[in-house]
Order: structure tokens, then C-alpha cells, then sequence
């Protein structure tokens, strides 16, 4: 196969317009550093640029508007270094696309990327981009665009860019996009060019070199010397099961015959989920089948939080909140949580709640215990000691051997737990 | 019988869905945080070969898209405001026909919504999401076993059908703990990836009776490899509306049913009823409770589990036409699988029970439902 980049001298561009340059001074820069044309990997964006693809002899990509840069980055990722990620880009799709080009650069992923500025999208009629100098013409504004434009070298390179350059798209400037292929890690080249179809037309008067000058915009290249991106060494699982650690049952007796609901409620952050997960594990080792689904706010460690633990000798479909046998309250958060709940719970089932908190209008069987006196931190956990004394399906000693293993028993204060445990006659 | 040792552990549908997509072959997970998705990140970073966070989730499926053109199998996991953000860049890989595998866990909307309480609300939104309305695979566990069988054969059809495909979840089954015997699964064979291997020049956008294109990665130096989500023709040149061009975007269409049966999941559980229960995740389960419930009252009612939501499947309609009356069970209030089936006017002999905020439960199906 031929070592030409370009497939034909026909390229699709207006007359005069400075895009057949940045395809030719690309195309020079490949071929002059002896690059298999297989190695090179052009992704385009969309504009008038975009439609050079057919005339490429390397791979192409093509994508949308705007993310091509994040788009060439995922490639680049997935390649070893010494392959050639080129992404064309406009001054429209740079300014849709300016998070992807900031973050490849921040991340200085192996990327040459070339802006095609111009001042305007081409494609669609000549409307101004983000990159727009102030006061140039275009569609939307024929007397200038009254805003300021972004200096894109400045943000990359800023953002970390290893190679960044300006340069004017005059002549021959294949030589930048040869030390910008060059060099490891994010580069990026932005062109100046006028649009002889939408720039000349409504900035007649006006010459690239003076636009650019005026907009403040000085040619020059600027380098940064940081490590370009490789996947970090990351240690990893073989399986995700090993770290769920399997749970033996203890061979006790059943005394559940059908499905039960138990329900944590309490405040964020004082480990009611936790708390409950414990008791599933404790529900599990003496055989019963068990679903833990949590309520909660949007927001961490503030709120209510609320833990809906289903206990069943037989297999559980439904899992959802029901009409729970025993609700366990904790704060005020989780009574103001449950109040509706315990409103209609019956005298066949029980509510365990902190001593401290008011006594809700139920029928249900009411028990109130120091939990929150064991410290907030320890009032769920505490409270299934009570649960387990009070409903025999688990057995405390279960519990402590759980707490145990998680290394979490030498934190709870069991005497006073045990001393208080007395209290409770079934 | 089961001769593996019983191994006992609670788990959720997080764990089980990124360990059978590892196990599978997929191998690349972008990640951006979002509730109730984010356990499905942790998962996935302590698993994954390659992990990568995403500053958004545009950048998430640009990153995927570019990593699958090299060969990858990625993953991402969302809930509906990132997946609303994906949308564009998820018909850009259908149209390149890359796989990979979009993980949407539902919670409830419009927009940010709450972002801790589930629902079934983007089943709608899936159905259409491709301009021109050409089906994204989409399947819906509502099991451990469904995660784990499914979430292999997910990476199987989208490397298969060279497309992305959608694992529906909702914040109810993927962060909902539960007692499971793993030994119960057995391990996922990885995937063989076949590539392009003639010697003749490759036509990225070639294909046969198949319907499916020939993948070659942009790394081979073999072959010009071009890839574009622009209307293309064979060669992956853009065309206008030419007639091979609008051949292959009809082909899009095609590819995604000529397989349907090779993917197409539904359990029908039948007790000899005349009425059925129609639902699909997490309301599933609520149905098979309901069915329960109305067995030991005397009441038999079959029940059709659907777990390949779209395409939508003749079997459903083969299955649904029997019955006198049949009740769709949905977490939203406007019943949008029976109108996906259905259309805005639901025969007169079906029905919709749904629910808002709070988990559709067995007895509003039973009651909403007139069981
Ligand atoms: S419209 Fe402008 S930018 Fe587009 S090809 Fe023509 S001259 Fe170039």
C-alpha cells in the first residue's frame, strides 16, 4: 500500500480555504516522520473539516459534533503509544467540546489534536463559536460579536498539555505538527484560518494576520514535561464473590414459619444499614432466607435512614416495605420516618424504641430501652440484642459472634447492654 | 443435585451483574458516580482489567465507543440523568455498531427527581431512543440467577450484533441485599472474539446473509479500518441518502431482530388460569408474590415474567392473546411496557396497576389489578 496519507489532491474544501493546508501540512508531517499510515488514526469531528475522511489513506474515525476529542481519547487509551491518534476539530466543536479536550489534556493522553479555527462554523451559515475573536462579523452578529473569545492554547496548556501550539494557516507549517507527533503525551495545534466562503464574506476588509493580532493572540508554542496517560496498576479481585464472605449456617431450630418484617428505623450515619445487614447475617446463620433494602435520603449523614429486613423460612419475592411485625426505633429521624407505619401496625406486633423518644399512637405492643445510652453510634447495633431476646429468632450469641468477627464487639458496651437485657420478658 | 459445596452469602444484583459481565469478557469499565448506581463503580473498580473514571457521561460513551473501536468490551453503569446525557453518543455506537453495555439503574424521575427511591419510569424512553426508532437490545433481570445468565448473555449479543445493549435495573434490585447459594452459578466461559482474518481488502460495513459486518480494531496495520456514524455506505464513506447507504440503515434495524430468538428471555408460569399477570424486574417479584397470595385464596393466575424487554418478542403476544385478562405490573403510573405492547389504548381485556414513590407490592396488584 502506498505511504501517502492523502488519496487524492481533490480535497473537499471550498476554494482557498485553508483546510486543504492543514490536510496537506498533516499529511507532509506523517509521511517525513516515515509513519506507517496504518499506525495513524484520524478521528474527525463535525464541520466542514470532517469530510476529509474519504481522502485519507490511514484509518478514520468519525464521530459527533464535539466529541471527537473524547472520542480520539478513548482510542488513544486502548493503543500502545507508538500508534498516532490525529483528531481534526473546529472552533465549533472545540467550544461544544471544550470539557473533552481540557480532560484529554489533564489526563495527557497520547493525542494530537488540531484545531481548525476560523472563526465561525462553516457548515451551518457562519455563526460564531466560543472561539470567535470580539468584534469579528459573523451571521448572528454583523457588527461584531460583542463577547469575548476563549484562548484555547492557554487552557490546555494550562490544563497540562505537553505540546501546545499557534500557528497561522500560511505556507508550510508541517514542521509544529511534526514536533507535536513527536511528543509524548496530549498536543495540540491551533490553526488560525479565515473562511474564504462565510469570514471573507462578512469581514471583507479584514486580513487573517491582523485578526489574529487584534484578537490578542500571539503565534508561539508552550510545553509542559508531564507524564503521559497509561492505564495506573491497579491490584484487582479474580472474583467479587471472594469478598463476600460465605456464611455457615448454625443448624438451630426454626421457629419462623412464615415470612416476617423487621424494620431499623434510626438517623444517617449511625449505622443503621450496617446494623442491619448484621442481622441478616445472624438471620442467615440459623437458616432463614433474608432481604435487606434501605430508605434513605439523597443526602449522607444527615436525615433519616431506614432498613427494611425481611426474615422467612421459605424463598422471599416481594421485598418491599409491608406490614411489619417489629419496627426498631432509634432516633427521631426514624420515628418521624415510621410514624405512619406504626400507625397502623396491630397489638400482635412490637415496637421496640429508644427510651428518649415520645411513645407513637399505635396498637402495637410498645417496649422502650436505653439504646441510644449505649452512644449513637452503637444504638442500632444494641438494639438487635433486644430483638433477639424479644422475638428468639436469632440468638444473641449469634450476634456476638458476628460482632466479633467484624472486630466490633470490644466497641459495644455488652455489659450494660446484658444488665439491661434482663428487662426484657417475653 | 447440586455436587458444588453450598456457599451461602448476601449480596445484591450489583455484585452479581459486574462480576458475570468480568467473568463474560467485558473488560473495560468508564465510570461516573451517580445514585443508585455507584456500588456497581465500586464493584467494577476492585474487577475490571481497566477501569477509568469519566469527567461526565458524555466523555463515559465517547471513552467506551474509542476503546471498543480497539477491541474492548466496555461497561458503564447509570441511572437516568446520566443515561439522558448518553443518548446521542449511544446512537453514534449503534450506527459505528460497537459493543458494549450500558447498565441503566432506575430510580425516580422527572429529571433529578429522588435519587434513592426506585421506579420503572425509562422503559418509555428506551423503546425510542434511536432517531429513526431502530431497538437497542434491553434486558431485565429479576433474579440473581437473571443477573448472572443474562449480564453473560448481554456481552454475547452485543459483540454478536456488534451493538450496544441495555441491562435495565432499578434502585430496588440493584441495592437490594440478599441470602444467595453462589455455588448456584457456575462460572461464565469468556468470549472468543473473531475478527476479520481474508486477505481481500476489508469493507468495514460489508455483509453477508448475517447481517453483521466483520469487526476489525483500528490497531491491525493490515487493513484501512473506517468507522463513522454518519450515514455511510459499505466502505464507511459518507453518503447522502444513496441507495446502499439506506440499505445499511435499514440493516441496523434488521441485525437487531434477525437474532431475537437467540435473546429473547421471558418465564410464562402457568396454573391453569385465565387471567395474567404481565411485569418485568423488580415488580416481577411482587408479582410472583401476588401470585402467591391469590393460589392459597383459591384464585389461580398465571404470570409472564418478561426479562427481554425490547425488542418486543411475538412469543409475548403468542403468550398474552390466550388470556380472558391480562394486568401489566409496573413501577410508574402510566403503564409503559403495556403501551409499548399496546399502544395509548389498551384493549379493553387489559389492564395496568402501578405505583409511584413507593414499591408496586403484591397487594395493590392484587387489588388495583381486580385479581
Ligand atoms: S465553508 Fe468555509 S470552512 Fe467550510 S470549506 Fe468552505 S471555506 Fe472552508
Amino acid at each position: 500500500m502506498s505511504n501517502n496519507v492523502l488519496n487524492t489532491k481533490e480535497l473537499p474544501f471550498c476554494k482557498g480555504c485553508g483546510h486543504h493546508l492543514i490536510a496537506q501540512n498533516t499529511a507532509k508531517a506523517i509521511e517525513e516522520l516515515g509513519l506507517n499510515i496504518l499506525d495513524v488514526i484520524f478521528v474527525t469531528d463535525i464541520g466542514c473539516h470532517g469530510i476529509i475522511d474519504k481522502s485519507l489513506n490511514t484509518h478514520t474515525v468519525h464521530g459527533l459534533h464535539g466529541r471527537s476529542v473524547a472520542l480520539g481519547a478513548g482510542i488513544s487509551m486502548g493503543l500502545p503509544p507508538e500508534k498516532k491518534v490525529i483528531v481534526f476539530i473546529g472552533d465549533g466543536g472545540a467550544t461544544i467540546g471544550l470539557q473533552h479536550i481540557l480532560e484529554a489534556a489533564r489526563l495527557n493522553v497520547n493525542l494530537t489534536v488540531v484545531v481548525h479555527n476560523n472563526f465561525l462554523y462553516g457548515m451551518t451559515g457562519g455563526q460564531l463559536s466560543g472561539l470567535t475573536p470580539k468584534g469579528f462579523n459573523t451571521i448572528i452578529t454583523p457588527n461584531g460579536s460583542p463577547y469575548g473569545e476563549h484562548d484555547i492554547c492557554e487552557l490546555v496548556y494550562t490544563a497540562g498539555a505537553n505540546y501546545v501550539s499557534r500557528v497561522l494557516g500560511i505556507g508550510d507549517y508541517s514542521e509544529t505538527i511534526k514536533n507535536a507527533l513527536k511528543t509524548p503525551g496530549f498536543s495540540l495545534i491551533e490553526v488560525m484560518e479565515i473562511c474564504p466562503s462565510y469570514g471573507v464574506k462578512f469581514n471583507p476588509k479584514r486580513k487573517l494576520q491582523e485578526i489574529v493580532e487584534a484578537a490578542n493572540k500571539p503565534i508561539k508554542t508552550w510545553t509542559n514535561h508531564r507524564d503521559p496517560f497509561v492505564f495506573p496498576e491497579r491490584k484487582i479481585v479474580s472474583n467479587l464473590f471472594d469478598k463476600t464472605p460465605v456464611i455457615e449456617h448454625l443448624n438451630k431450630e426454626k421457629i419462623l414459619t412464615s415470612q416476617i418484617q423487621v424494620v431499623l428505623s434510626g438517623s444517617a450515619g449511625e449505622g443503621v444499614q450496617l446494623a442491619a445487614n448484621i442481622l441478616c447475617k445472624a438471620a442467615v446463620k440459623h437458616g432463614y432466607n433474608i432481604t435487606q433494602k434501605g430508605t434513605y435520603p439523597v443526602t449522607v449523614g444527615v436525615g433519616f435512614s431506614n432498613a427494611e429486613v425481611n426474615i422467612s423460612p421459605d424463598e422471599i419475592l416481594f421485598h418491599g416495605l409491608s406490614n411489619p411485625e417489629y419496627v426498631i426505633v432509634t432516633s427521631q429521624d426514624g420515628l418521624d420516618f415510621s410514624k405512619n407505619t406504626i400507625k397502623q401496625m396491630n397489638e400482635h406486633q412490637w415496637i421496640l424504641i429508644d427510651k428518649s423518644l415520645p411513645l407513637p399512637e399505635t396498637k402495637a405492643q410498645i417496649l422502650s430501652y436505653d439504646f441510644r445510652g449505649k452512644g449513637a453510634k452503637n444504638a442500632v447495633i444494641s438494639s438487635l440484642f433486644f430483638f433477639a431476646k424479644l422475638s428468639g429468632i436469632i440468638e444473641t450469641d449469634t450476634l456476638k459472634a458476628i460482632l466479633s468477627e467484624m472486630g466490633m464487639l470490644e466497641k459495644l458496651p455488652l455489659t450494660a447492654i446484658e444488665n439491661e437485657l434482663v428487662l426484657v420478658t417475653v | 443435585m447440586n455436587i458444588h459445596e453450598k456457599k451461602e452469602v448476601i449480596l445484591d444484583d450489583s455484585r452479581v451483574i459486574i462480576e458475570a459481565l468480568a467473568q463474560a469478557g467485558a473488560d473495560v469499565y468508564i465510570g461516573y458516580p451517580i445514585t443508585p448506581s455507584n456500588a456497581m463503580y465500586l464493584y467494577a473498580s476492585q474487577r475490571f482489567p481497566l477501569m477509568l473514571p469519566a469527567p461526565d457521561e458524555i466523555s463515559t460513551l465517547q471513552y467506551m465507543s474509542g476503546l471498543a473501536i480497539v477491541g474492548h468490551i466496555p461497561v458503564t453503569a447509570t441511572s437516568f440523568p446520566g443515561f439522558a446525557l448518553m443518548v446521542e453518543s449511544i446512537n453514534m455506537a449503534y450506527m459505528m455498531e460497537l459493543p458494549m453495555i450500558i447498565i441503566l439503574t432506575q430510580r425516580l424521575g422527572p429529571a433529578t427527581g429522588t435519587a434513592t427511591a426506585g421506579a420503572q419510569g425509562d422503559v418509555a424512553l428506551l423503546k425510542g431512543m434511536i432517531s429513526g426508532g431502530h431497538p437497542v437490545p434491553v434486558i431485565c433481570p429479576s433474579s440473581i440467577e437473571d443477573c448472572w445468565h443474562l449480564s453473560a448473555k448481554a456481552v454475547e449479543i452485543a459483540v454478536k450484533l456488534r451493538t450496544p445493549v441495555v441491562i435495565l435495573s432499578s434502585k430496588e434490585r440493584a441495592t437490594t441485599n440478599r441470602n444467595f447459594d453462589i455455588s448456584k452459578l457456575p462460572p461464565i466461559k469468556p468470549l472468543e472474539r473473531k475478527y476479520y482474518s481474508k486477505n481481500e481488502p476489508y469493507k468495514p460495513y460489508e455483509y453477508n446473509e448475517t447481517l453483521v459486518p466483520d469487526f476489525l480494531p483500528v490497531s491491525n496495520t493490515s487493513h484501512q479500518v473506517r468507522i463513522t456514524a454518519s450515514t455511510h455506505d459499505q466502505n464507511g464513506i459518507i453518503q447522502h441518502t444513496s441507495e446502499e447507504a439506506m440499505k445499511n440503515t435499514i440493516r441496523l434495524e434488521k441485525k437487531i431482530f434477525k437474532y431475537l430468538n437467540e435473546y429473547t428471555y421471558y418465564e410464562h408460569i402457568q396454573n391453569n388460569s385465565k387471567q395474567l399477570i404481565v411485569s418485568y424486574g423488580v415488580s416481577a417479584n411482587a408479582a410472583q408474590e401476588a401470585v402467591k397470595i391469590l393460589q392459597k385464596n383459591g384464585r389461580n393466575t398465571d404470570l409472564l415474567i418478561v426479562k427481554t424487554l425490547i425488542p418486543v418478542s411475538e412469543d409475548l403476544y403468542s403468550i398474552i392473546e390466550k388470556y380472558e385478562k391480562v394486568v401489566f405490573a409496573e413501577d410508574n403510573i402510566n403503564g409503559q411496557y403495556a403501551k409499548i405492547l399496546f399502544g395509548e389504548k389498551l384493549p379493553t381485556h387489559v389492564s395496568f396497576v402501578g405505583s409511584i414513590g413507593k414499591m408496586l407490592s403484591p397487594k395493590n396488584i392484587i387489588e388495583g389489578g381486580k385479581l
